[in-house]
């Protein structure tokens, strides 16, 4: 699987049409240079030992070298990824911590006030472009309300006055680590526009997703039954009922983590939050192809581990699926 | 819900003729389904007749007009104009063409690709099958919207290129949804007749399963038309789709996003005919989930 996933990355980048030898070095190259580096990078062999060659440095972790900074992809990779997984964690925890009991709700209360609400707001949440609600979030929130700061991952000054110390980069988690309380308030402040922004289509989708499901559930025999034994209607609904209908829900939120990955880059670049979205649209721009081909394929590696996760997950609550 | 009935009556083949006829009248009957199919084709037509209908027909094709520049929405300009000083409302009108005419066109090609492939590998099983479900899924390994930036960034910016990626980045959602609706229906008595009676396989894939796939790929069409048109602004808006001057609703959100606390509504006028697009799709989109299969979520 992964092979084939590493050619389409390949290939890829070898449809550019322009010369990557070229591009690397600059407009102001004599052909003379061109070629040197052509040779350099091993642009002058054959594809297929072209893609030997690349397979063998992937093997070992090596994605090349960015045109663009000149740096290892696999080093601007993962200074940048604690940003985008600490936006992407905190944009999924917050769709599944609204939407499944919004879900929920919705369905225990189907065709009344909030089943209509639920579904308003679900449908609402996946008709937003995530790059146009981030700007209304900007507009209401900063500028009208003067709630939230407008964009950055902590305020500038704290720099000086509270520095965060860095352990795992992800700035909330050290903050908490080192008791840096007030630098754990402004990430937390900066942290929640961009990710109710990215929360907002997960959400929309779990919520509509565990709707049908719990409906679904909800009219079944052995539901009627632990009623009719007099079990209260939370153990029913949130025991009984959801332990049933959160399956297909985790599948949902698998394909929406892929789907988020691609709105943080949306997401990052209006929030100017310094993660891999900006370095992602940066290289897509300048065609810098050793860093597409790293992000592609770590956005797939990364897709394919999700979902292999929920996979997991699923047999782990549910023992009707069992792994083959 | 085909268990309680005989399974011979129910075994005819149902027409697509009738399909289309039974959609429209659930519709018509429907309000809030009317009236997003209604505000579609508003907004189509808009698109088609761009030039008619726009105030400033030159300003939203991209001319500028300095003199006029950035001025708040008014009875001349009821959207405002932009940093150039072109009417924000004829370039919505005009922009609607790359950002809602495209896309229509890009999930159409990727159902004609996709559907048939699925038709073909459900029907024939064995290796073809093995084969296409292969290629698929390595499809679907990317996240949709990340293969079509590289496969845009490696063709060249631009709105062609930019609906060649999302076509070859979502035609495989349709071979896994036939394939998936293929193998069912092989089963069934209609398919078994017309091998019996020595149809050729090209004429059932092309006469009796194909038809019989029509309303799963509708109502995944009409979904997806949503997810698309939400991928082509994101396109434009990262620069890498329709390029200036032209209009596109997600490349005049980015070009008016430096203004967004002042001058809102150059970003906001464009964001929000997406979104009402977008809410349309979807809205019709559940209504005609509830009619074919209202068990079926993606």
């Amino acid at each position: 699987m992964l092979i084939g996933v590493s050619i389409i990355t390949f290939a890829l980048a070898r449809v550019v049409p322009s010369d990557a030898a070229a591009l690397y070095i600059g407009p102001k190259a004599r052909p003379d240079e061109i070629e040197k580096i052509r040779i350099k990078l091993g642009l002058d062999k054959p594809l297929p030992i072209q893609y030997a060659i690349y397979m063998g440095e992937l093997l070992q972790g090596d994605l090349g070298t960015s045109i663009g900074t000149k740096r290892p992809v696999t080093q601007e990779l993962a200074d940048r990824l604690p940003a985008t997984l600490e936006l992407l964690f905190a944009g999924m925890f917050l769709a599944v911590i609204l939407g499944v009991p919004l879900g929920v709700l919705s369905a225990q209360s189907q065709g009344r006030g909030p089943d209509f609400f639920v579904r308003t707001i679900s449908i609402i949440g996946i008709s937003f472009p995530a790059f146009f609600l981030g700007l209304i979030l900007q507009i209401i929130f900063f500028r009208n309300l003067h709630l939230f700061p407008l964009a950055g991952r902590i305020d500038v000054d704290l720099r000086f006055t509270s520095p965060v110390e860095m352990i795992t980069n992800f700035i909330l988690l050290d903050s908490l680590l080192t008791r840096n309380w007030i630098a754990l308030k402004s990430a937390t402040y900066h942290l929640l526009l961009p990710a109710i922004t990215l929360a907002a289509y997960p959400m929309g989708l779990v919520a509509r997703m565990t709707r049908a499901t719990m409906l679904e559930v909800l009219g079944q025999d052995y539901i009627r039954t632990a009623r009719a034994y007099g079990i209260k209607d939370r153990v029913v609904v949130y025991v009984y009922a959801l332990k049933n209908a959160i399956s297909p829900t985790l599948t949902v939120i698998g394909l929406t983590f892929a789907f988020a990955l691609t709105g943080t880059f949306f997401v990052e670049i209006i929030f100017n939050w310094p993660g891999l979205g900006l370095f992602t649209v940066r290289s897509l721009l300048n065609l810098d192809y050793p860093a597409i081909m790293g992000i592609t394929l770590f956005g797939a590696a990364g897709y394919v581990f999700i979902n292999l996760n929920v996979d997991l997950l699923q047999a782990w609550i549910d023992p009707r699926i069992s792994l083959k | 819900m085909l268990m309680a009935v005989p399974v011979l009556a129910l075994d005819t083949e149902p027409s697509s003729t009738r399909t289309i006829k039974h959609v429209l009248s659930v519709i018509l009957r429907d309000p809030l389904s009317l009236i997003s199919t209604i505000m579609i084709i508003a907004f189509i037509l808009m698109a088609v007749f761009a030039y008619q209908i726009a105030p400033y027909p030159e300003e939203g094709a991209g001319k500028p007009n300095v003199p006029n520049t950035m001025l708040p929405p008014s009875q001349e300009h009821w959207f405002g104009t932009d940093r150039l000083g072109r009417d924000v409302l004829s370039r919505v009108i005009v922009g609607a063409r790359s950002a809602l005419v495209v896309p229509i066109i890009v999930v159409t090609l990727a159902v004609l690709i996709g559907a048939p492939l699925g038709a073909v590998a459900g029907y024939k099983g064995g290796r073809i099958d093995e084969v296409i479900m292969r290629i698929t899924d390595l499809f679907l390994a990317f996240p949709s919207l990340l293969l079509a930036m590289a496969i845009t960034s490696a063709l060249g910016r631009g709105l062609g290129n930019a609906a060649i990626a999302l076509v070859v980045s979502w035609w495989p959602w349709y071979t896994r949804l036939v394939r998936g609706v293929t193998v069912g229906l092989k089963e069934r008595y209609f398919i078994e007749a017309a091998q019996a009676i020595g149809v050729r396989d090209g004429v059932i894939i092309l006469r009796h399963i194909l038809p019989n796939t029509i309303s799963p790929i509708l109502v995944q069409a009409t979904v997806d038309m949503g997810i698309v048109i939400i991928a082509m602004g994101g396109l434009a808006f990262l620069g890498l789709g329709t390029q200036p001057p032209a209009p596109d609703w997600g490349l005049m959100v980015s070009e008016g996003r430096s203004y967004i606390l002042e001058q809102w509504w150059i970003s906001t006028f464009p964001g929000l005919a997406i979104f009402v697009v977008v809410l349309a799709f979807n809205l019709l989109g559940d209504t005609l989930r509830d009619i074919f299969d209202p068990r079926q979520y993606r």
